[in-house]
């Protein structure tokens, strides 16, 4: 492989990894807050997905608006998710709430199948994005380079809201102990629902730059970045912003890095990740960056 | 101890009635057996198919108490390796067109009870060595874990072309899933649940599910009883998968998608987590009104207005009925209780113990 075929690999996964990050930091926010596996939120980045498409395809808004407007519309229905389905659970045995959240995954997915119609749609892609630039021979989709950026964006905004500021002292002491938080007076409840505006808020935002990237939709397309993503943030050490950001990156850059120099396993690619996680999980169980947590009796 | 003394030489009233049950289902499905029509079969054949798959995904989640995701894996190594195993060379020509078999499995041709059997050894093997390895995690990362290996089973599946015959899936397979092989089976894979979960394993079992730091300090191997529970549990899946693939006749990787894990999961939820009944009569009650409500997917008359026809409504209506039943009714069905015929007669419905016992038994 010379070089300029490796640079272009390495920016492809890049990019892919950049949007596992920001998928995967939903999840570790919502795992932080209330140790639950929100199975749902590979379907709430398919709702975003889809919304963005009907703003732009039926109503005729302009690109940017449909994406405001479905990221607007995606995070109340997460927080409204929570508040249906995880909520009533609060102090039920984990299992429960994971049935749950199998439970409302299952119910979105087959709602939008009944919805949205399972034959696959074409996303309208804006001419910005579908840009195609050339460097030195290395082809870049102009997609490519946004979504990195936004999630740097979006890194170094979470990153001060959870360290500098009031809501993200809460958080981490929701995140730290839920009744000992209750006692210092913490809204508990609201501090969940934001998480939950944000994580779906994020999720939303992926699935649009997914869309954009990929532009065919389906009513199942968010259980495989669903799980992966899942899986870049128990490698990176679930709880952890930052550790989100480096699984999700990490498992760009081998699943396609992989492919790349061993392309005999191309077939195998949608497996790599869980062979990734099931090393972690044996190797270091906290993840990359995460804490050590003692078992409570 | 004194009352079944007395009664010696007479058989006690609840094994006079279970055996009359007994009686009663062998002459039911004789009956069945002559008189419906061979789609009506077929569900009553797939209602015992999925008895199995319940119970075995019960003993896991249920009395071990370990969130297992990974039984369409286990049911996939099954179904594979009983058709594999049961398919004349002749059709496995036929079948692999774009790869040939790996000459090792081309002539290996087998009746199907050992197929079956290997098929479950398989699978429980398999299982083990899951288990050895993925057990000491546990809740949502045993969960997911075990969904990554049934995902990884998946794609192997698609990918080993000259074992499994890659993304086009085997077809024409026998159909040897009887109604006899069928009900037959989950008959004797109950009786066996019952008996494990009345034994120290199962009370073992149960135990690591209350409390395991409790149980480990009573003296309970906590490791070894996850790894055999959960061994058992991928066996009896693997014979269901072998059921199922020669019920289908046709198995391709794609129908072993986790989502199929759902599926169970679904029964063993509205059952009742950690009960054989329950699983028993979600799973005849939910394969039959997977059936039934096929008309929620044609055209519907709403009386003021018809719907064209919307496929996947009845999805809809079981997963929501599953969020219903986690958030309102956690035990589901049965919650940790079984059947047995005191209770019929605390209810009412059968004499009290001690009154005289009626022929025929049931209601």
């Amino acid at each position: 492989m010379d070089f300029q075929t490796f640079l272009q690999q390495f920016v492809n996964a890049l990019s892919l990894g950049s949007l596992y990050a920001l998928i995967a930091i939903g999840y570790t926010m919502v795992y932080g807050i209330l140790r639950l596996i929100n199975f749902a939120h590979g379907d709430i980045f398919m709702v975003g997905g889809y919304l963005a498409f009907y703003g732009a395809s039926a109503f005729l808004m302009p690109w940017w608006m449909a994406v405001i407007v479905a990221i607007a519309l995606t995070t109340v229905f997460g927080v409204g998710l929570e508040r249906v389905a995880y909520r009533p659970l609060r102090d039920s045995p984990r299992i429960s709430i994971m049935i749950s959240a199998i439970g409302a995954s299952f119910l979105i997915e087959n709602l939008a199948i009944v919805l949205f119609d399972a034959r696959p749609k074409a996303f309208p892609v804006p001419e910005f994005f579908a840009r195609n630039l050339v460097w030195g021979g290395v082809h870049i989709a102009s997609v490519s380079l946004v979504i990195p950026v936004v999630t740097a964006i979006i890194l170094a905004f979470l990153l001060w809201m959870v360290h500098r500021t009031r809501i993200g002292m809460a958080m981490r002491a929701v995140s730290t102990d839920i009744e000992a938080s209750r006692l210092m007076a913490i809204d508990v409840n609201r501090i969940v629902s934001i998480t939950f505006a944000i994580g779906s808020a994020l999720a939303a935002i992926g699935g649009i730059l997914w869309a954009l990237k990929y532009p065919r939709l389906e009513p199942l397309m968010g259980i495989m970045p669903g799980l992966k993503c899942f899986i870049a943030a128990v490698i990176g050490g679930i709880g952890s912003i930052a550790g989100a950001v480096l699984g999700g990156l990490l498992l760009g850059i081998i699943e396609l890095m992989t492919v790349a120099f061993l392309p005999e396993l191309t077939g195998y690619k949608d497996a790599f990740a869980f062979v990734l996680l099931i090393v972690v999980l044996l190797v270091k169980p906290t993840g990359l960056l995460g804490k050590n947590q003692g078992e409570k009796v | 101890m004194n009352t079944s003394t007395s009664n010696k030489p007479r058989m006690s009233r609840n094994s006079k009635l279970t055996l009359c049950a007994a009686v009663l289902g062998l002459a039911l499905l004789f009956v069945f057996d002559g008189m419906f029509d061979r789609f009506t079969m077929q569900i009553f054949k797939l209602c015992a198919i999925n008895i199995i798959l319940a119970l075995s995904l019960n003993l896991i989640n249920g009395f071990t108490g370990l969130f297992s995701l990974g039984h369409a894996g286990f049911m996939a190594v099954g179904a594979y390796t009983c058709a594999i195993l049961t398919m004349s060379p002749e059709q496995k020509e036929v079948n692999y067109v774009l790869q040939p078999i790996a000459p090792w499995l081309s002539s290996v041709y087998l009746p199907f009870l050992p197929s079956l059997l290997i098929a479950g050894l398989l699978a429980g093997f398999i299982g083990w060595l899951l288990g050895v390895i993925s057990l000491r995690l546990r809740d949502d990362y045993l969960a997911i874990a075990t969904l990554g290996f049934s995902e990884i089973i998946r794609v192997i599946l698609t990918n080993a072309s000259t074992v499994t015959n890659g993304a086009l899936g085997l077809k024409g397979l026998p159909r040897f899933t009887t109604m006899w092989w069928a009900w037959g089976s989950a008959v004797v894979i109950t009786l066996f649940l019952v008996l494990l979960i009345k034994s120290s394993y199962g009370r073992a079992f149960k135990s690591i599910r209350d409390n395991e730091i409790a149980a480990e300090s009573m003296g309970v191997d906590v490791f070894g009883m996850k790894v055999l529970s959960f061994t058992i549990s991928s066996f009896l899946a693997g014979i269901a998968g072998g059921l199922l693939a020669h019920y289908l006749t046709t198995i391709d990787p794609k129908q072993f998608i986790f989502l199929k894990t759902f599926d169970i999961l679904l029964i063993v939820v509205l059952g009742g987590v950690g009960s054989i009944t329950g699983s028993v009569v979600a799973a005849i009650v939910v394969t039959i009104a997977m059936e039934a409500l096929r008309f929620l997917d044609g055209p519907l008359n709403l009386g003021f207005m018809m719907t064209n026809g919307v496929p996947g409504l009845r999805m809809v209506f079981f997963s929501a009925l599953l969020m219903v039943v986690v958030i309102y009714r956690q035990q589901g069905l049965m919650g940790k209780s079984e059947f047995s015929w005191d209770a019929l007669s605390s209810i009412g419905l059968l004499p009290r113990r001690g009154a005289r016992c009626e022929k025929g038994g049931k209601q």
